[in-house]
């Protein structure tokens, strides 16, 4: 890696050579590995685990070495019931079905309060973020209530509808965010074209706002992969999720080596989002805080 | 303010007829209004209005209006007293212990150092673990009695190897995963911060002599408050709804009765032990108050951080 480093000078964003007096040091960088090891190694510990023979997943000392299995994820995967495929399938829908409403109903709200902004927009961009940190028990047993008479209790519907509306806040702040980037000439000049809003949103805004839409979209898909609240109240052996599935690990005593499927049952739930995480990594800050901080 | 300023750009256009203008203006941000009202804030209050009856889903037929009884027989239970104590232990004790957990390693990862995409990236898994598969890794792999990976790695401190975490210690424990999952964050935002820092300013404190640590002390962290407060309030206010952990970790308990029961939990106790909806959500109303309070001092910061962006 090259060590340029990039400063805001003066309201502008300069590229800046560093000179290379700032030479990387071991001490620090040691350092920096046993700090990161730490903090990564009970992931480490429980994918180690997961491939381990169940009968060395719990012995004293721990086994470090050991002929690596999949046993435990054919365990997994086939030992519940439902399985965890029903499950899966359950937290694919509602992940990426809330996901895709988000960014249709935000792409056009983040334009009327960015591009062509309707008056007191502060205050429309006020209503979405107070609603996003209300705790999820503000209207829980209002639509608790509507599920059972709808008879729509353990159907993947209502979470859909409920991930939806929890992640659309953050969905409209983003895409604000990165539309507020676009520069402004160039739809005057697409204006003069006698470009309307749809094709102003087609032609301009989306291109050019791809990249910020993509990491929207992993955010959103983080939040309902782990959301278990809504998941463990309103669901059950029909449209329950992956964290439902993962609570059915819970040791007993009948299960001999639970830290074996447990170990391999945890990797698979949270593999999905910890790629979708890693690869969004350069824009998760950003969006973990609404785009405050680029 | 970005608001002012979007105000002022959208001025410098030729504006259309009046209304209509302003409706078509409006058009595109009606969907996304109209389904957050209705999946947020109308549940709201109707959950208001189930707060002022009493209604126990085990006796339907007694249901009846009772006014604010429900919030008198919260706070008189002393249950609910230690629920709000936890939830203030837990969501204080977490943000501190992440921020400085966060400030520390950032300004680790702001050095060069050999492989520092890959430290990066191995630093931010833990945020991203599903928080129920979190809990359950601790308590099974690190915090258990038999097989948990801290007593056997502090054995040969003369420890007996047999001390169990989750319950003799339920707070810490919590705490402690809370702080493994949040740490990532804080050390996200503070490094974002530090990569946006004036590398003129601390190179001429560097060429007046200034000793590392009051170059930190008196630039970099007045530079980094608002990005502080930013992480401390998103984290208190999401860290305040923790319901994940605290079931899977010690499952509200651990050892002595109610050590780690906090306001979400104790919602979560009321709806599913007693099934008293009254009760139940008068204890989220009370949650909303709560969260209210604290996103009030949220927001501003957030408004405050654009006011600062659209400056530069």
């Amino acid at each position: 890696m090259s060590t340029i480093s990039v400063a805001r000078v003066g309201g502008r964003v300069a590229g800046r050579r560093v000179s290379a007096r700032r030479s990387r040091s071991i001490p620090w960088s040691v350092l920096a590995w046993l700090v990161a090891l730490i903090f990564f190694f009970p992931i480490l510990w429980m994918v180690l685990t997961s491939l381990k023979p169940a009968p060395l997943a719990a012995t004293i000392p721990p086994t470090i070495t050991f002929n690596p299995t999949l046993g435990n994820y054919q365990n997994a995967i086939s030992q519940s019931n439902p399985t965890f495929v029903g499950y899966l399938a359950n937290s694919a829908i509602a992940t990426l079905v809330s996901t895709t409403l988000v960014l249709l109903l935000a792409l056009p709200a983040a334009y009327a309060l960015s591009i062509r902004p309707i008056k007191r927009s502060r205050d429309a961009l006020f209503f979405f973020i107070s609603t996003r940190f209300m705790p999820f028990a503000a209207g829980f047993f209002a639509l608790y209530e509507l599920a059972i008479n709808l008879h729509l209790i353990d159907n993947i519907l209502v979470l859909v509808v409920i991930y939806t509306s929890m992640n659309l806040p953050l969905g409209v702040w983003l895409l604000r965010s990165f539309m507020l980037e676009i520069p402004p000439e160039l739809f005057e000049a697409a204006r003069l074209d006698g470009a309307n809003f749809r094709s102003e949103l087609t032609r301009i805004v989306l291109p050019l706002i791809a990249p910020g839409a993509a990491a929207t979209a992993l955010i959103c898909v983080i939040f309902a992969w782990n959301e278990f609240f809504y998941a463990v109240n309103l669901t059950g052996a029909n449209a329950g999720t992956v964290p439902i599935w993962l609570q059915g690990w819970l040791p007993t005593a009948s299960t001999p080596y639970y830290l074996a499927s447990l170990s391999a049952a945890a990797t698979l739930a949270c593999l999905p989002v910890v790629l979708a995480g890693w690869f969004a990594q350069k824009r998760l800050v950003r969006g973990l805080t609404m785009g405050a901080v680029k | 303010m970005v608001a002012d300023a979007v105000t002022a750009y959208a001025g410098a256009r030729p504006a259309g007829s009046g209304r209509r203008e302003a409706w078509s203006r409006r058009l595109p941000l009606l969907p996304a209004v109209v389904v957050v009202f209705a999946v947020t804030q109308v549940p709201f209050v109707i959950t208001f209005i189930y707060s002022l009856f009493s209604w126990n889903l085990f006796f339907p037929n007694r249901t009846h209006f009772s006014g604010f009884k429900n919030y008198q027989a919260i706070f008189g239970d002393p249950l609910f007293v230690t629920s709000l104590v936890n939830t203030v232990l837990i969501t204080v004790l977490a943000v501190v212990i992440s921020l400085i957990f966060g400030v520390l390693i950032a300004l680790l990862l702001n050095r060069e150092i050999f492989g520092r995409g890959i430290v990066r990236t191995l630093m931010i898994a833990p945020f991203l673990v599903m928080p129920v598969a979190a809990a359950l890794i601790w308590k099974h792999f690190l915090f258990d009695p038999s097989t948990g990976l801290i007593d056997i790695a502090l054995s040969p401190l003369g420890f007996k190897g047999t001390y169990d975490w989750v319950n003799q210690l339920p707070l810490v424990s919590v705490i402690t995963v809370i702080v493994w999952q949040w740490t990532p964050f804080m050390m996200l935002i503070v490094l974002a911060g530090l990569q946006s820092q004036n590398l003129e300013v601390l190179e001429a404190a560097k060429v007046d002599g200034a000793k590392a640590w009051s170059t930190f002390r008196y630039i970099t962290l007045p530079f980094l408050r608002p990005y502080l407060e930013l992480g401390g309030l998103l984290g208190t206010l999401f860290i305040l709804q923790t319901f994940d952990v605290i079931v899977f970790t010690t499952g509200g308990g651990g050892g002595s009765g109610n050590a780690t029961t906090n306001i979400p939990y104790l919602l979560y106790l009321i709806f599913s032990q007693s099934e008293d909806i009254g009760q139940a959500a008068a204890v989220g109303i009370i949650d909303v108050a709560i969260t209210i309070l604290v996103a009030s001092f949220a927001l501003r910061t957030l408004f405050s951080i654009f006011h600062v962006e659209a400056r530069r």
